[in-house]
């Protein structure tokens, strides 16, 4: 039975699926070069951008067969996958399908599928659109393959709990629940400690059970190994956009930081930004910036509105306003140096794992933002104050004043959602962000 | 003589203001706002234009149908326009309050009317004029008395309704319960002042306070507003007339 699924997995992702996703990067390709025409204030994007689409794609193409073939787990975006995919499994993240199914704008659909099922719409809406696409089997990556394992970590939110828990129930399967406590200023050694013991003796056990297999050390360096230069990769992009102009924007960032999220740990990961790199690089030699005038550059603070992200690209760009950098896309960037290859790799996935932004104190990203500012010579400051995202938008009203009043830096907030429609009044985030570029002398015509 | 006109179209009131270039008014208009926008505001750009008949003047549009108006040369957003009009109208930075119609927005204004920060309420009517009107009309007294009869009231019952529409049902069980109308429209007041208090300390606060909007034609709103705030509250001669006056200042720095 394997053998025939490994036969079709092999048949199917290799001579049929490469051969027509190189048709759609084609077909993306035109699209693309027909949205940035000599009208357009955006100057064409990188040429990677059709590659990203396939490159994404090409995963969930796999994910179709790959059921028989591979241990499959669902894991949230800031679990310790090192581990899994030393083992041999093929990864899916909820989150990740959540903002494709928006950027795609398919998400209100499911959104109110969830809802009909009595999910509250105070939930986070990666969470309704997951479920909804989960109980309504509608996908735009065709369709997701089911998890032998589930795997949650604390770092990001206390949602992923109570969502995952939920998935358990429905899909009755084992869950891994990895505790991370709160970083209120240094990652304590008793923290790291705690982190570790349950990686191996959670995690790991129940990880090897199913993979059928025992971790070898040399796998897990490997794979810490391609996260790291990947991760490293990406911090040295986003700091090429320090540059004047920038060469990128943020709504270029949150295309292209699907990978570092969905794929780290993977070779092909590493080539991809490589490739990237050089070309941003590039850009940055003949001074080519994203914009084709850019006349202030702000920071963005938490994470896209996935399904406005092209209209809110263009409206900044007419106004020359160019958003070079956000909090979302560099706490990725940011790990990069903490994994240190020399070390007990338990340690260091703890210690990773342990530090993302959302783990960590309001005050620890009001100074990441205030240094983000200075370094990359920002103009000013937009909090994208996002109803679903709790812990990511906690603290903004208190970090918006300061910025103001202490760092002289202007500051908006701006009310919205990352992927539900409803919480989008058009006309006032309009108003909004009209009167904050008036105010940072850039006006409207 | 070098003139400038400023025309801020919003949800309730179309207002234009017409300056010379000591930004002295020389002509203002309020009229409400009808469901034709278009057309309302060619007729009365006409009318003035008749009024000052081979003159060119530019115009800069604002408020909410800022788009609509086809002769400006350019549309601002209300912030701008009134921070630039408070600023010339009481000769002062400071922290200005304008309660709209549709929204309220408190604006930090910096020299030569620049701002500083800003924050609206534009999610909820419970924070603007809108609130004391609809429930006005709930309890059949026109809009302009509401002030002074919650001033005359001693006494003041909590609403706890912050949303409009279940205040007005609020208002209707009190009614029934045979509270006074006047202690009932105190605390409505009330109501409306902590939202704007709120909103007040959520920005970069400099004094002194200012007042601008229609609704700051209501005594009630400004002396209750000295109360909570412990600031005493300055107010333009034309506190409706503040984001076209600022407009049109607009205007006529943009085309000395
Ligand atoms: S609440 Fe925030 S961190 Fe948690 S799943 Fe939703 S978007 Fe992600």
């Amino acid at each position: 039975m394997n053998v025939l699924k490994k036969l079709k997995y092999a048949l199917m992702t290799n001579l049929i699926g490469k051969p027509y996703l190189r048709i759609e990067r084609k077909k993306s390709e035109k699209k693309i070069a027909k949205l940035f025409n000599p009208d357009s204030p955006l100057n064409p994007p990188l040429k990677i951008t059709a590659y990203t689409k396939e490159f994404v794609s090409s995963h969930y193409f796999k994910g179709r067969y790959i059921e028989g073939v591979k241990p499959v787990a669902w894991v949230t975006s800031g679990a310790p996958i090192e581990i899994l995919k030393a083992l041999g499994f093929f990864l899916i993240y909820p989150e990740n399908h959540a903002a494709l199914c928006g950027a795609r704008k398919v998400q209100m659909d499911l959104i109110k599928t969830a809802e009909k099922e009595g999910l509250s719409n105070n939930v986070c809406s990666y969470v309704r659109t997951d479920i909804g696409s989960l109980l309504s089997g509608r996908t735009p990556a065709g369709k997701l393959p089911k998890p032998d394992l589930l795997l949650a970590c604390s770092n990001i939110c206390q949602t992923v709990l109570h969502w995952y828990r939920m998935l358990e129930k429905h899909l009755n399967i084992p869950l891994v629940i990895i505790d991370t406590p709160f970083v209120y200023n240094e990652i304590e050694p008793h923290q790291v400690e705690y982190v570790k013991k349950q990686l191996l003796h959670s995690l790991l056990p129940v990880a090897e059970k199913i993979a059928k297999k025992s971790l070898k050390e040399k796998e897990l360096k490997k794979v810490i190994k391609f996260s790291k230069d990947a991760t490293e990769l990406w911090l040295e992009i986003l700091n090429l956009c320090k540059e004047k102009p920038s060469p990128l924007t943020v709504f270029d960032q949150f295309v292209f930081m699907a990978p570092i999220v969905e794929m780290r740990g993977d070779r092909e990961t590493v080539d991809y930004y490589n490739e990237m790199y050089k070309e941003v690089k590039s850009k940055v030699n003949t001074r080519k910036g994203a914009l084709k005038r850019e006349r202030r550059r702000l920071l963005w603070d938490n994470l896209p509105i996935w399904f406005k992200m092209r209209e809110l690209a263009v409206k900044m760009a007419e106004r020359g306003i160019s958003i070079p950098i956000s909090t979302y896309t560099y706490a990725w960037g940011e790990l990069a140096p903490l994994m240190d290859l020399k070390k007990d790799e338990f340690e260091v996935i703890a210690k990773v794992y342990l530090s993302p932004i959302l783990n960590r104190g309001t005050g620890h990203k009001l100074n990441t933002m205030v240094k983000m500012v200075k370094e990359f010579k920002l103009d000013g400051v937009i909090l994208h104050s996002d109803r679903s995202c709790k812990p990511y938008s906690m603290g903004q009203m208190d970090q918006r004043n300061r910025l103001i009043e202490e760092f002289k830096i202007p500051a908006m907030l701006l009310e919205a959602d990352q992927n539900d429609e409803n919480a989008y009044s058009e006309e006032q985030i309009a108003i909004r962000i009209e009167s904050f570029f008036e105010m940072l002398g850039v006006s409207y015509g | 003589m070098v003139k400038a006109m400023g025309i801020d179209v919003g949800s309730t009131t179309v207002k234009v203001v017409v300056i010379d270039k000591n930004k002295k008014i020389l002509f203002k208009h309020i009229e409400n706002t009808k469901p034709r926008i278009k057309e309302q505001v060619k007729e009365v750009i006409g009318k003035v234009k008749e009024r000052f008949k081979g003159e060119d003047i530019p115009i800069i549009s604002t408020g909410y149908g800022r788009k609509l108006v086809e002769e400006a040369k350019k549309s601002m957003t209300e912030i701008t326009c009134h921070a630039k009009g408070i600023y010339y109208a009481l000769n002062t930075t400071g922290t200005l309050i304008d309660i709209g119609g549709q929204d309220s927005k408190v604006i930090v204004v910096e020299k030569y009317g620049r701002v500083l920060d800003f924050t609206m309420n534009d999610k909820c009517s419970a924070g603007t004029g809108r609130f004391l009107e609809n429930t006005a009309a709930r309890m059949d007294i026109p809009v302009e008395k509401i002030g002074e009869i919650a001033l005359k009231s001693e006494k003041e019952v909590k609403i706890s309704s912050t949303c409009t529409v279940f205040a007005e049902s609020e208002i209707i069980s009190l009614l029934a319960y045979g509270e006074e109308i006047g202690s009932i429209l105190k605390g409505l007041h009330r109501g409306l002042i902590t939202r704007i208090v709120g909103m007040i300390n959520s920005v970069a606060f400099t004094p002194p306070l200012m007042l601008s909007g229609g609704v700051a034609k209501n005594r009630a709103i400004k002396e209750m507003l000295e109360e909570e705030t412990g600031y005493s509250i300055k107010m333009p001669e034309h506190p409706q007339l503040i984001g076209a006056y600022g407009a049109a200042i607009i205007s006529l720095e943009q085309n000395i």
